[in-house]
């Protein structure tokens, strides 16, 4: 792997995406024993307004924490899709929900267009999970964390009582 | 206990380090983005035999602190910029009573309540200077998730052994950066408490310094009395305006800090071959500077790096070494141009210095650092 591998998890304040982004950086961190950053950018509301959660791995120390050329973003609203793209690098990838994100960008990107929000709503009736959906999807195209270690994770963080509910989400 | 590796936030890491050092009470008013100490606090103190306090406001914070402080409990407070100039009025009775205690400043944008979750390195005079009249001030600045834990655990070590009160200042990133720390076990690190007095309660004079300029200090219930005032006071503790008595208690305040430099003073400062430039950081701009430097390299230009860990008292004689050596000082820091003044000061006009500032709730970047570099190189 490169220096550093950097994700950004982007959408709506609400979606669960810092907690998604602490999920990740823990299965690296933790479970699969490399480095990772995991930092935060939000507005003041509870819900809605702009929300972003980035993580950084790497084998090596990692001092500046923030994604500068990003190798993987998700994005959960039009308006994360518009605004963080150009931070991308050339052959990043773009995890877009298919639902939120109708206006894809162009550009020499990997594009997945999955039902993130519907797999959540249709499978289990809540929406609010479709930030562990949406890990699930990263786990498996990420080479850089293993989907044991973020397996582990999520069932470490996931409130008691929920476990089945988000392991059913992350596989799928 | 043995030792622990999770992966925290720094708030967190502050709080596993207060508790580390010994602290019984916390007194806040929650505030972006310095929340998570409470919240952290609330759940635990109460397991650990202390107690947690929200208060009004942070006026009322701070008070809780130094009175839970006087009954002999190591007591934190935790805010941000808004909530920290409301405590002011009281650091400075801790000061001039000697009470020791901890407040922790997550820096965000200002003045006023300004920008709430974004980061900023714009409260460096205020963690020197305020609080009103000549004041003794230590302000510690870790710059990682680790060290939030170690220099939390070090600012209740100098508030016990110098008996006054000892800022934390970080900011919205080093605060809520989640990293990888090791949670030492019990006894690796040395934990200090205030010297308490060795005579008879009768015998007992708050201010005696026969024995040294750092005064024994009663606990309040233990059968000692003692008066405390905010006003300069004698050995008795009672109101004194005889100036020969305040001025010697004033220049005592002052050689707590100024005696102590050995203990106090804390710096990283890596050196390369043949450098004319020099970088001087803390906190989160530094580790910006670190991938900057890494860069610099890469390109053929090297470049020296102080980082402090300590930024008050502020090292003045190792910055004025470095002008010795370099033609240029950057100082890279989240607002319109602070510590630069005390670079600049420190020097005494032997290097050029130059600051590289940003005031947009954004961190500076590794490039901005970078062209910087190229620009004076």
């Amino acid at each position: 792997m490169s220096e550093r591998y950097e994700v950004r998890l982007s959408g709506a304040g609400g979606q669960g995406l810092v907690l998604a982004g602490v999920i990740l950086a823990e299965a690296a961190a933790l479970y699969d024993g490399k480095n990772a950053v995991q930092t935060q950018s939000y507005g003041p509301e509870a819900r809605g307004g702009a929300s972003k959660s980035e993580v950084i791995i790497s084998e090596f120390s990692i001092d500046y924490p923030k994604a500068t050329e990003i190798d993987l973003l998700l994005c959960l609203t039009q308006e994360a899709c518009d605004k963080y793209t150009s931070d991308l690098k050339k052959k990043g990838i773009i995890i877009a929900d298919s639902r939120m994100v109708k206006d894809l960008p162009k550009g020499d990107y990997v594009i997945y267009n999955l039902p993130i929000m519907d797999t959540a709503k249709e499978k289990v009736g809540k929406t609010f999970v479709a930030n562990i959906v949406a890990l699930g999807a990263i786990a498996h195209l990420v080479e850089e964390v293993s989907f044991d270690s973020v397996l582990k994770a999520v069932l470490s963080r996931v409130p008691k009582g929920t476990e089945n509910l988000n392991k059913r989400e992350l596989v799928g | 206990m043995s030792e622990k590796v999770v992966f925290y936030q720094g708030n967190e890491a502050c709080a596993e380090g207060a508790l580390y050092a010994g602290c019984k009470f916390f007194a806040g008013y929650p505030i972006t983005p310095s929340t998570e100490v409470a919240e952290f606090l609330a759940r635990r103190l109460p397991k650990e035999g202390g107690a947690f306090i929200q208060m009004e406001d942070e006026i009322a914070a701070m008070a809780a602190v130094i009175g839970a402080s006087l009954t002999g409990a190591k007591s934190l407070t935790a805010t941000s910029g808004p909530g920290m100039s409301l405590k002011l009025e009281n650091l400075g009775f801790a000061c001039i009573t000697e009470v020791p205690c901890v407040i922790l400043n997550v820096m965000r944008g200002g003045p006023s309540t300004g920008l709430p979750t974004g980061p900023s390195q714009a409260d460096v005079m205020q963690a020197r200077w305020g609080t009103h009249g000549d004041h003794p001030a230590i302000a510690l600045v870790p710059g990682s998730v680790q060290e939030t834990f170690t220099e939390t655990v070090r600012a209740f070590n100098l508030a016990e052994r110098l008996r006054t009160p000892v800022i934390l200042l970080t900011d919205e990133i080093i605060g809520h950066m989640r990293e990888k720390f090791t949670i030492p076990a019990k006894g690796e690190i040395e934990i200090w408490d205030r010297p308490r007095p060795t005579v008879p309660p009768e015998e007992y004079k708050p201010y005696d310094t026969s024995e040294g300029i750092i005064p024994p200090m009663a606990d309040f219930g233990s059968g000692y009395r003692w008066h405390v005032t905010g006003l300069n006071h004698d050995e008795t503790g009672f109101p004194t305006n005889i100036p020969s008595l305040v001025e010697p208690e004033e220049r005592r305040l002052m050689a707590k800090v100024t005696e102590n430099l050995d203990i106090i003073e804390k710096y990283e400062y890596i050196e390369k071959k043949g450098s004319k430039v020099a970088i001087v950081a803390f906190g989160s701009s530094a580790r910006s500077t670190r991938s900057a430097i890494a860069k610099a390299a890469e390109g053929g230009i090297n470049v020296d790096f102080l980082r402090l860990v300590t930024l008050w008292p502020f090292p003045s004689h190792v910055v004025n070494e470095m002008a010795d050596k370099v033609d240029v000082i950057i100082v890279p820091e989240m607002n319109l141009g602070q510590m630069i003044e005390e670079v600049e000061r420190s020097v005494k006009g032997k290097a050029e210095v130059t600051g590289v500032n940003r005031a947009d709730g954004e961190p500076i970047t590794p490039d901005q650092i970078l062209e910087k570099i190229r620009e004076v190189s």
